[in-house]
């Protein structure tokens, strides 16, 4: 049962990538909703092992080695292990302390998970957040989206630097220690890749709100204000632009003006109080609150002072948005706000009318977001929800509202406004200006339909 | 890091063997960190020795130091090396480390996710729009840069400024945005125009109601 993608909206590359990602996401629904066997199409989809191979590496395992759990086939979920569990919990000894060795684990009843975008490329890709499983307003690590150009690299930060120079006074160069050793800032900021939602620009393609909306997350970030260094070096006459470089394959640039970079711009080794993920940046990231995610470079080598952009690959090739005239938008850098209803959300079933509280996630590149009105009524009526407090500058905030559902057929959505009084637009105002091949940016009222069975799906509405 | 590595491994020893060896009632616990004198307690970090100004923070960076990393190129041309190349070697460059990926014809291989990289001129306005090299790309600062930075994929940062020179010119040849007899170097790279040069505008929103 394959969506139609018809050509006059989708080229014959697009169409792959669209089928594909649909096949994708049906797999990952499938795969939490039952106990099928992978088949072998499936294998070599995502990262990581598959169920298939998981089974093979226990088996090649001696009995002896194996805890009964494991010798009993049980699987545990990644970041977890498959430990026994007793009929009583209360009748013997739990597991030894440190038994992890000194780093816990979660629950091995917890399989919230990334999946990957299916593209053809293993090194250049993308995971998604599963937002409708998250809590409060903290992506966990572990489940941060990522965006590779090149693969992640691992990097000793005992050998890394970061070297700044350009149009400076004194060109220098910092080690870990060095940066580690400053006067540090820790503030929490959502990253969101401008590419988040580029499926849903001509129509409802994917099912669930992980594909829909899964490339933005929120962490607590330490580390120095980039400001700081640019003082320590002196920054010159005509100053304009940074160069921001990353130590992998793709020697990553992006241009970033330096107004961002004396304003908020950090420079992160730590993320929700640990040393930041190899995935997201290990050992130092250039975070750029509100920024689209892409100019946020990992794993930070070099900063280049200049009067001009750079006009990188990234920059100009790619994330910039292409509108029906033909011409295209340079550095539209500030993610606009959005919101989106993670509970109800695709795929979900509600199971009977009667009471639920409706719950998202709202946020804004340029500032807080001061207010999240829900519809139940296809953007009729509007009620505004509760935000959960502390509401912090371009970060994700949690907004609910009680709700009675009726059992009735209905349409819910959600319309943040943001501190600069920006109210976020429908899928119809952002197409009527913009056209469906501009990609990126789409941060379009997301509208679920119910059903009067309690099913919920994607449309535009 | 190396520690971390250790860490994650014998920890994942220590699952295993701790199921095995439940029976013998025999309890692992990973090794502690180095501890404080006499005590038991255990051993924080401490900053590395520092000296120089700025509260010791970095050293001034040397001129080869920035120089084995300042690889980027722009559009006023700073950052071209020296050397040079043309048409004809990037052809057969083209044929020896790019045709696999970006197919013989430069259209791309869908499968292996390398893109087209030329074709599409007069496409951006249309409902199917081809961004390429030629048709999009308003610099050929870029593609220089791009190619010698992150090109061959299997081994980046592998090319040499003559080979990327070559290239440069093959690909722009045959997107006929320079001459196929065209010696590609630091002077001659100041005539190209790309045909979407003035394409870009800088970013007007808001831009809804």
């Amino acid at each position: 049962m394959k969506p139609e993608f018809p050509s006059d909206l989708y080229s014959d590359s697009e169409r792959k990538m669209a089928e594909a990602l649909v096949e994708t996401e049906n797999h990952a629904l499938k795969t939490t909703d039952s106990t099928e066997e992978d088949c072998d199409c499936k294998d070599g989809m995502f990262n990581g092992m598959s169920r298939r191979r998981m089974l093979a590496v226990s088996a090649a395992l001696p009995a002896a080695l194996m805890t009964n759990a494991q010798a009993q086939g049980q699987e545990a979920p990644p970041g977890s292990v498959a430990y026994d569990v007793l009929d009583d919990s209360t009748s013997r000894q739990g597991r030894v302390i440190l038994g992890d060795g000194g780093y816990g684990t979660r629950s091995q009843f917890e399989n919230s998970k990334r999946w990957r975008y299916p593209t053809a490329s293993l090194d250049s890709s993308w995971s998604m957040t599963p937002i409708a499983d998250g809590h409060g307003v903290i992506t966990p690590s572990g489940l941060h989206f990522e965006r590779h150009h090149a693969g992640i690299p691992t990097i000793d930060p005992d050998n890394h630097s970061l070297i700044l120079h350009g149009l400076v006074d004194t060109p220098m160069k910092f080690t870990m220690a060095d940066l580690y050793r400053m006067p540090s800032v820790t503030r929490t900021h959502f990253i969101e890749c401008s590419g988040n939602g580029l499926t849903e620009w001509a129509a409802p393609t994917l099912k669930t709100v992980q594909g829909t909306h899964g490339l933005t997350s929120t962490s607590e970030w330490t580390g120095v204000a980039l400001s700081s260094l640019l003082e320590i070096c002196g920054v010159g006459d005509g100053a304009a632009w940074i160069l921001a470089e990353g130590a992998d394959a793709a020697v990553m640039t992006r241009s970033v003006p330096i107004s961002k970079a004396m304003d908020d711009a950090m420079l992160v080794y730590a993320q929700n109080g640990e040393a930041i993920r190899p995935e997201q940046g290990y050992p130092l990231r250039l975070m750029l609150p509100g920024f689209e995610g892409n100019t946020h470079i990992k794993w930070l080598r070099r900063l280049e002072v200049s009067d001009k952009p750079f006009m990188t690959r990234e920059e100009t090739a790619k994330y910039t948005d292409l509108m029906p005239d033909g011409m295209a938008r340079l550095f539209t850098l500030e993610m606009d706000a959005k919101s989106v209803i993670t509970f109800p959300s695709g795929e979900m079933k509600l199971p009977r009318p009667g009471f639920y509280e409706i719950s998202g996630l709202a946020w804004s590149g340029r500032g807080h977001v001061v207010k999240v009105e829900v519809s139940a009524d296809g953007g009729r009526s509007w009620t505004e929800a509760a935000l959960q407090e502390p509401v912090l500058d371009k970060c994700h905030t949690r907004f609910r509202l009680p709700w009675n559902w009726d059992g009735t057929e209905l349409i819910l959505q959600s319309r943040a406004t943001d501190s600069t009084g920006y109210v976020q637009p429908t899928i119809a105002e952002l197409v009527a200006l913009r056209g469906t091949n501009s990609v990126y940016h789409l941060n379009a009222i997301q509208s679920w339909k119910i059903s009067a069975a309690g099913e919920v799906t994607n449309v535009h509405a | 890091m190396s520690t971390h590595k250790t860490l994650l491994i014998s920890g994942m020893f220590l699952l295993v063997v701790h199921g095995a060896t439940q029976a013998q009632e025999k309890r692992i616990v990973a090794d502690p960190p180095a501890l404080v004198g006499d005590s038991e307690e255990l051993m924080p970090g401490s900053p590395a020795e520092v000296s120089g100004e700025n509260g010791g923070f970095g050293v001034v960076a040397t001129a080869e130091e920035i120089a084995s990393i300042d690889i980027d190129v722009t559009p006023g041309g700073a950052g071209l090396p020296a050397g040079s190349g043309t048409h004809a070697i990037g052809a057969e460059i083209y044929e020896a480390k790019c045709s696999v990926c970006h197919s013989p014809d430069l259209q791309g291989v869908a499968v292996l996710g390398g893109p087209r990289l030329i074709g599409g001129r007069g496409s951006l306005a249309s409902d199917k729009p081809i961004k390429t090299v030629e048709s999009y790309w308003p610099q050929a600062s870029t593609l220089f840069d791009y190619v010698n930075r992150a090109m061959p994929l299997t081994l980046p940062g592998s090319l040499t400024a003559d080979e990327v020179y070559s290239l440069t010119a093959f690909i722009l040849g045959e997107a006929d945005i320079v001459d196929t007899a065209m010696i590609l170097d630091k002077d001659s790279f100041a005539e190209i125009v790309m045909p979407n040069a003035e394409g870009f505008y800088a970013d007007p929103r808001p831009d809804t109601p």
